[in-house]
């Protein structure tokens, strides 16, 4: 994966280069609006990561030239500002996904991951798979080695939201944004009761465990004997 | 005389002053065109009688002549010039010479043309003459008789000059009395203004001067300075409240930040001490979670400083807060039941507010979640119960709960960021949850109630919370 970070602040930026190529993910610096349009018109990138306040060029407007000019390449705002309204002006500008700052590295690397790997699968999947496990969104069955399992419709969106994005790390903050729509921070463990609820049903008769929890950054759900 | 020449400089700088010369001015205006245009009409009037009465006189001559001839008019003339006020009367051959009348002398050629003089003549009687005064001005007629001697009817036009300087004589006095009378008026007026002002001015410089508690003077007549006055207090009012609630939030963040910051720091002494790298992977592992609680904190203590700036009214829209109260309360319910407690809801459907989902969200959770914080394991009844239901015109949200409570005289002071009584320190938690609680409430301008779930009981008198959303008008 390759993308690019549009970030003024240099120390932040060597910070994020080293930790992203650490993850294996190539990496690009622009450190102002105007580089950075350049770049991501120049080139392809699978993620832009665009600070929201830059010298020369603002990262709003950066994005709307570029959803202007054509290129729809997946953009993560990250913004200082953090106003209540801040996420809506951010995501009406064109971007795909928004995270204020400070944030963990975990987030931003889960984000990014995520965000990445939407350009290459069809949303329209109807049936979602990990190992044994299966998912039917149009009828909304969850099977396991061919036997049903009921789940709450709530429990439902979290394993499909899980299993959308299977081999990806899956932060809490994500799930609570995805499954519940809402966009604060959880405080206590309230994602992780109900992921060890989901689990418990997904896992309880079986040996192979599908639903992995992520030291430091969050959940992933992944088909362990496949390697 | 400095000072005077100072101060009336001020006093013209003033509005009032400035504005009361303009009347001044346009008022003067208006009297002296009045004045004139009386005086003139009055004049032209004057002039017309004159003419009428010069005119009516000559015919009555002529009459006179016709009846009792040269005899007869000459006795009248002599009888009417004897009169006082009499008007001119010449008698004159035809070749110009002055037979008889009251004139002295006379501007010469008045005499030559019959009819009307085209303009008024100068002309001296007997005893003027003696006297040496001036020589008046008259209008006259001139008649021939039929015996061809000329008579002339004149009258003097000092009358109209005397009623016309009369006029303006007044005029001009009107005009001074007002402009005095302005004078002292803008003088008394604006030097009020001029002090109001200063008053004002004075208690402003108190203020930038730091004291926040100044208010600005109001006289209590509600006039326009003391709606000013007014309005600059209440907006002092709010100033003073931020800057309080910024020097304890300041206070409180140094006090309540030092400790995770040297628990932090601590932890990498000791790291740094042991040798070990599991050890070492510990460490730095704590101090993420260490960093992570901090990074709450502070957002935390953003969200509610946003919120309490009373920002984003274009983020209000109608919400589903019946949707609200159901999503949380299935959000939390799992944490409850895990905590040994139930989560039971009385959920009015079909509420909406205009409000902030994700605000009023999150205000909820915070609840929810200190509900569950506290209840637990407190030997109250293990339940939660989350309501939402219209009171009047009022719609309420509340969270109760079977805890310890908060006791009556804490209840304002546990809304206050960073404020934790002493039985919840042990608890995890930031201090802020019921502070962005507060804050979204004011953000609607609801309120926010505390109360005791059981006020008979002794130890588990549990505490209710209740959000309070007024139905605003569209």
């Amino acid at each position: 994966m390759k993308i690019l970070i549009v970030e003024d602040d240099l120390e932040a930026a060597a910070y994020l280069s080293k930790a992203f190529r650490e993850a294996g993910i190539v990496l690009d610096h622009a450190s102002d609006g105007e580089s950075g349009l350049f770049l991501a018109t120049e080139n392809s990138y699978d993620v832009l990561v665009i600070d929201r306040m830059l010298p020369r060029r603002d990262g709003l407007s950066l994005i709307t030239e570029l959803r202007r000019r054509n290129i729809h390449t997946p953009v993560l705002i990250l913004s200082a500002l953090g106003q209540v309204d801040d996420r809506v002006t951010g995501l009406r500008a064109g971007g795909d996904d928004y995270l204020p700052k400070p944030y963990a590295f975990s987030e931003l690397l889960a984000r990014i991951e995520v965000l990445g790997r939407r350009k290459g699968t069809p949303e329209q999947d109807m049936v979602y798979r990990v190992g044994d496990l299966e998912l039917d969104r149009l009828s909304h069955t969850v099977k396991r080695a061919g036997k049903e399992i009921l789940l709450q419709p709530r429990e439902f969106r979290l394993l499909e939201y899980l299993m959308k994005n299977a081999g990806q790390v899956v932060t809490r903050t994500m799930l609570l944004e995805n499954v519940w729509d809402y966009h604060f921070d959880p405080q206590t463990n309230v994602i992780d009761v109900h992921v060890s609820r989901l689990r418990s049903k997904i896992e309880k008769d079986f040996d192979q465990p599908l639903l992995r929890t992520v030291r430091g950054a969050g959940y992933m759900m992944k088909d362990e004997a496949a390697g | 005389m400095q000072r005077l020449l100072g101060r009336l400089t001020a006093l013209y700088r003033t509005t009032a002053v400035r504005l009361s010369a303009v009347y001044l001015l346009l008022f003067a205006a208006c009297a002296a065109f009045l004045v004139f245009y009386v005086s003139s009409m009055s004049e032209r009037l004057l002039q017309q009688q004159m003419h009428e009465a010069v005119a009516q006189e000559a015919g009555q001559i002529e009459r006179i002549f016709d009846n009792s001839g040269m005899n007869g008019l000459l006795r009248t003339l002599e009888r009417r010039a004897r009169q006082p006020g009499a008007n001119l009367y010449i008698i004159a051959s035809p070749s110009g010479e002055v037979l008889a009348g009251n004139v002295a002398a006379i501007q010469p050629g008045v005499l030559d043309t019959e009819g009307w003089t085209d303009t008024p003549f100068r002309y001296q009687r007997y005893q003027e003459e003696a006297r040496g005064t001036s020589r008046p001005m008259a209008y006259a007629q001139v008649i021939v008789l039929s015996n061809g001697l000329r008579v002339l009817v004149g009258r003097d036009l000092g009358e109209p000059e005397t009623f016309r300087n009369l006029v303006r004589q007044a005029l001009m006095v009107a005009l001074g009395v007002m402009g005095v009378g302005a004078l002292a008026i803008w003088y008394l007026i604006g030097r009020n203004a001029l002090k109001r002002m200063d008053r004002m001015s004075d208690a402003s410089q108190r203020i930038m001067a730091g004291d926040l508690s100044q208010r600005l003077p109001t006289s209590g007549s509600g006039d326009e300075f003391d709606r000013l006055s007014e309005s600059l207090n209440t907006m002092l009012g709010r100033i003073e409240k931020l800057n309080e609630g910024l020097k304890q939030v300041s206070d409180n963040i140094a006090h309540d930040l030092k400790t995770p910051l040297t628990r932090l720091r601590n932890k990498a002494e000791a790291a740094l001490a042991a040798g070990d790298v599991a050890e070492h992977r510990t460490a730095l592992e704590e101090m993420i979670g260490e960093s992570d609680q901090l990074i709450r904190t502070f957002n935390a203590l953003l969200m509610i400083s946003r919120v309490e700036a009373g920002q984003a009214p274009a983020e209000m829209s109608a919400v589903d807060i019946s949707g609200i109260a159901h999503d949380s309360a299935e959000l939390y319910e799992p944490v409850a039941e895990d905590a040994g407690l139930g989560l039971v809801t009385e959920i009015a459907d079909g509420i909406e507010i205009k409000g902030n989902r994700e605000l009023v969200g999150q205000a909820l959770g915070n609840l929810i979640d200190n509900a569950i914080k506290y209840a637990e394991g407190s030997g109250g009844e293990p339940e939660i119960r989350v309501s939402l239901a219209r009171r009047g015109g009022d719609v309420v949200l509340s969270v109760a709960d079977s805890g310890p409570g908060v006791p009556g005289d804490k209840r304002e002071e546990v809304v206050k960021r960073f404020v934790r009584l002493d039985a919840s320190r042990s608890k995890p938690g930031t201090g802020l949850g019921l502070s962005l609680v507060g804050a979204v409430m004011e953000m609607h301008h609801g309120r926010l109630e505390l109360d005791a779930t059981h006020p008979g009981r002794e130890n588990n008198r549990g505490l209710t919370v209740r959000m309070v959303f007024p139905v605003l008008p569209d």
